[in-house]
């Protein structure tokens, strides 16, 4: 049997439990200074835009190019419902409905 | 209206909120499931990821760079990066749970999302302290609904052809999506539009993995070089930002 991706997780969870329980398990850590609280809080957004871009932006292939068609519309379109309504699904749904239409009707690979 | 009534309504109040975000986590977990399929996940990886991580962005983006084959150290800096912000949250909640058994405070931030937070610290501070089974229902709501729909999107998903419905772009789109449910200041703002533009060049440069850990990396000092505003400066650690409304752990 293999562990497929179990350890990944378990990583993963060792990088994110630290953030969860610190503060409540020993009092004062959080007193961080505000210029590591602000970078923090920063984070957060910058980590999903940059997954985003790279995904919906380039190419899988090694090396990535930068990937032109129906999906960076898309995204963009999500984002526009996002914005609009401030709820994630709507806009996922736009994106995906777009995309098969595209393709459906050969306008997109 | 005593004490007990005060808290009975609150939790009252609780379920009702609670409720709304159990119907949206479903299906966002559904959207998930599908990511998780098309990056070769097992059925075993996903359950195991939402009872262990339990963290939608962070699963989302590891999704994503499994599929691309990134190193797992790059997914767990990425992972850190992006659940960084749970310290602020349980540096709120910890003046309320300051006199539970250490024991049930280290369980208790195994559950600590977005959504538990904002659910259980609205209910705290209506009722004046910490309430027990109001964390619980705050906990639970989201890690059952999240974990349901995200294998039902698993086991639905190898039913159908993904790409002619175009559900790969779902993963793309919840991750820009969610990014812009984080972002509510001029700092954020720049924050978000600096990570991607570094991590598009270097991507290109570099690989994919390459440009979305710089990107996370240097982002957020793009942010930091935007003067505060109002905003900002009112966004004390005591009361950050969940990003509820994107329904994510």
């Amino acid at each position: 049997m293999t562990l497929g991706l179990i350890p990944l997780a378990v990583l993963m969870w060792a990088v994110t439990y630290p953030s969860r329980a610190l503060p409540m398990l020993a009092p004062g850590i959080e007193r961080l200074p505000a210029w590591t609280v602000s970078y923090l809080r920063l984070a957060g957004p910058a980590a999903l835009a940059a997954l985003a871009a790279v995904n919906c932006l380039l190419t899988a292939g090694n090396p990535p190019t930068l990937l032109v068609g129906v999906e960076p519309v898309a995204v963009a379109g999500c984002v526009l419902v996002v914005a609009r309504t401030r709820l994630l699904l709507p806009g996922v749904l736009a994106a995906v409905v777009l995309v098969a239409l595209a393709r459906a009707i050969g306008v997109a690979a | 209206m005593g004490c007990a009534d005060t808290v009975e309504e609150s939790r009252r109040q609780l379920t009702r909120d609670a409720m709304a975000i159990a119907a949206y986590a479903l299906p966002v977990g559904l959207v998930y499931g599908l990511a998780a399929l098309q990056a070769h996940f097992t059925l075993l990886d996903v359950v195991v990821t939402c009872l262990v991580v339990l963290a939608g962005g962070a699963q989302f983006a590891a999704a994503g760079l499994v599929k691309g084959g990134a190193p797992w150290l790059a997914i767990a800096g990425v992972t850190a990066l992006v659940n960084a912000r749970h310290l602020l949250y349980s540096a709120a909640v910890a003046p309320y749970t300051a006199e539970r058994p250490r024991r049930e405070r280290a369980f208790m931030a195994h559950f600590l999302t977005d959504e538990t937070f904002a659910l259980s610290l609205a209910h705290f501070r209506r009722i004046g302290r910490f309430d027990a089974p109001g964390y619980w229902v705050a906990a639970l709501v989201i890690f059952v609904p999240w974990t349901l729909g995200s294998t039902v999107g698993y086991l639905a998903g190898g039913a159908v052809d993904t790409r002619l419905l175009g559900l790969d772009v779902a993963f793309p789109a919840a991750m820009a999506g969610l990014s812009l449910g984080m972002v509510s200041r001029r700092r954020d703002v720049a924050a978000a539009l600096g990570a991607v533009a570094v991590a598009v060049p270097i991507g290109l440069v570099g690989g994919v993995s390459a440009g979305l850990v710089a990107g996370a990396l240097l982002g957020p000092l793009f942010g930091l070089a935007v003067p505060a505003s109002a905003t900002d400066e009112s966004s004390a650690p005591e009361t950050p930002e969940p990003s509820a409304e994107a329904g994510l752990p």
